[in-house]
């Protein structure tokens, strides 16, 4: 029997999103990228958007992200992506805008950049992903860094007495009035990827309603930052993340 | 609605040819000697009209990056600040160029290094035709020497900026900025359509269409010899440029004996100078750069053969200078006058410059 006799519309229950390509990813095997990329991509084609979407690249291990999805893409310099978004939904109102970030790009080098898109409320949706570390750079501590975790600039663990706690930037945006929506996701189990493609679909569709900033935060793994296998990642996040950047809706308006 | 002739000052000036222009969004920081210009876009409300964006920044880093996002839709995008924040757009200048992307920046100069002063400055010559931000790029540069030159140069910044697909800066100073004079506005251009912008400008992120591939802009190659091959097409780009883009202009050097090269209000302030020169017997002229890049080099160097000796007048401590004394090659001898910390040097100084330095 060949695969093709298989493969029928009646038999399918699963397909590669239309919109992805088939240049290969970069990203480590075990990564989250590749499935919030992908989810990206289902809810772009779900909600029609793919003529009227425009992302923003952040720099980081996401860099690349416009690579792998046939849609208009700007690659920003390292944290200024809410900066581009922001222009970008100014001149086009009627397009759906959405910046990548990493918890480098969105909490470091470009915190101010994302508070104030936020505060003024700009109608564009933020997909946050945070993993707790420089992945592109290689594995240096990251503002969401947790207490005592080694990175490879702090390798005997995170000091939060000279280097701060872990940064809850969620939290901080979900105060300001410009938020519509701030919500924790993961996408660890199928039930978790259903639920962040469930959000996702809301802020892209929040952004085409004006109805303010979206923040998407995707608790997210890099075994390889972390050293560890996939899998044994998948549960260091749940006992270690969770607690700390708890998963659920801040706010939902 | 047509040209119109008004009194105002330079700032001014530019926020009205910027809406005149169809320009689509401003994005800017306030600092002085410029804030003007942010403030008469508020009040003219443009948004009402043409439906240009203006936006007020939390930052200067962020008003380039705004930049950066309309310019990638292909709009009339522009900033504005001082020279303070124009460093802090180095970043975002550097990325554009890389990025090819068209672009208007107005650097209205102050006096530095650090916060230094508010008053007029050309200190800024070296970071904006040498780099300013990392790279080998180049930032096609017009330095107005009037009220009129502030309006006008909005229209042919933007112009080239398209032309090239390349960032372009208008580089003036306290004094162009905050002084009025007479200026002819030009009259009101429509904003481009969505549809326009797509015919005119095929590369830019307005949303994939079935009939193309993704439009990706970009400044990032991890391959090197891509990026090389990037960087050949940038500098044969540059070389164009250098080759049909000069500007500049020419006051009494037919029989000059001695030229003065100055730009911008420094320009100004040796036309008296020439004038005073010629009145005591000394034959001077001025060659006033309008474009600082692409540079008039070969026209210099032509004046180098004919003139007895060059004095380049400048608000800072000596810039400018060097690319003259390089277009010169040592033909004739090169000197220099500048005023530094914000004073403005006067036709007296020049004058006196020039007979102590060059004509001796």
């Amino acid at each position: 029997m060949n695969v093709n006799d298989i493969v029928n519309p009646e038999n399918l229950v699963y397909a590669k999103p239309a919109l992805m390509n088939e240049n290969h990813m970069h990203y480590c095997p075990g990564c989250s990228h590749g499935v919030v990329h992908k989810v990206i991509a289902e809810v772009i084609k779900e909600l029609d958007l793919q003529e009227k979407t425009i992302g923003i690249a952040p720099v980081g291990c996401a860099v690349f992200a416009y690579k792998y999805l046939n849609i208009d893409w700007q690659e920003a310099a390292h944290g200024r992506a809410p900066a581009l978004a922001t222009a970008v939904k100014r001149l086009l109102p009627d397009r759906m805008v959405f910046t990548y970030q990493g918890d480098g790009d969105l909490a470091a080098i470009g915190t101010a950049e994302t508070i104030h898109a936020a505060n003024r409320g700009e109608n564009i949706a933020i997909i946050f992903i945070n993993n707790g570390i420089y992945g592109m750079t290689g594995g240096q501590m990251a503002p969401t860094t947790l207490s005592n975790m080694v990175t490879s600039t702090s390798p005997d663990g995170r000091n939060v007495k000279t280097t701060g706690g872990p940064l809850k930037m969620l939290n901080m945006l979900a105060l300001l009035d410009g938020v519509c929506l701030a919500t924790r996701v993961s996408v660890h189990t199928a039930t978790a990827v259903k639920k962040t493609r469930r959000m996702i679909k809301l802020a892209f569709e929040n952004s085409m309603a004006g109805k303010g900033t979206s923040i998407v935060e995707v608790v997210s793994t890099c075994n390889a930052g972390w050293k560890m296998t996939p899998e044994a990642a998948n549960n260091w996040m749940v006992e270690n993340m969770f607690p700390v950047f708890p998963i659920g809706d801040l706010k939902n308006i | 609605m047509s040209e119109e002739i008004s009194l105002m000052k330079g700032n001014e000036a530019i926020a009205h040819a910027a809406i005149r222009y169809g320009v689509d969004g401003y994005f800017g920081y306030p600092i002085t000697p410029q804030s003007e210009i942010i403030e008469t876009l508020m009040e003219m409300a443009p948004w009402k009209t043409t439906g240009m964006v203006v936006l007020q920044a939390e930052s200067e880093v962020a008003a380039i990056n705004m930049v950066y996002g309309g310019a990638a839709c292909g709009k009339y995008a522009m900033t504005s600040s001082s020279s303070p924040g124009i460093s802090l757009k180095q970043e975002g200048v550097s990325y554009m160029a890389g990025a090819e992307l068209p672009c208007l920046i107005v650097n209205v100069q102050r006096g530095g290094p650090g916060l230094g002063t508010i008053q007029p400055s050309q200190a800024d010559y070296f970071q904006t035709v040498k780099g300013g931000g990392h790279g080998d790029y180049r930032l096609i540069t017009l330095a107005p020497n009037s009220v009129q030159e502030m309006a006008d140069f909005v229209a042919l910044g933007f112009d080239l900026a398209f032309k090239y697909r390349n960032p372009a800066m208008i580089l003036t100073d306290g004094v162009i900025g905050q002084m009025m004079e007479r200026v002819k506005l030009p009259g009101f251009r429509r904003r481009r359509t969505d549809q326009e912008i797509r015919e005119q400008c095929p590369w830019a992120t307005l949303g994939k269409t079935p009939d193309r591939e993704p439009n990706i802009i970009t400044s990032l190659e991890l391959d090197s010899a891509l990026m090389e091959k990037n960087n050949e097409r940038f500098q044969a780009k540059y070389r164009v440029v250098e080759e049909n883009e000069v500007l500049y202009e020419e006051v009494k050097c037919d029989d000059a004996d001695y030229l003065l090269v100055a730009f911008g209000s420094a320009a100004r302030i040796c036309l008296k100078a020439i004038e005073m020169a010629r009145e005591e017997g000394i034959k001077a002229g001025l060659l006033r750069p309008i474009t600082l890049w692409p540079f008039p080099g070969k026209i210099l160097h032509g004046y180098a053969g004919k003139v007895k000796g060059m004095l380049t007048v400048e608000l800072n401590a000596g810039q400018m200078v060097e690319d003259v004394r390089l277009a010169a090659n040592g033909k004739v001898p090169v000197e220099h006058y500048g005023r530094l910390g914000g004073i403005v040097p006067t036709p007296d100084g020049v004058l006196d410059a020039l007979k102590e330095k060059v004509v001796k």
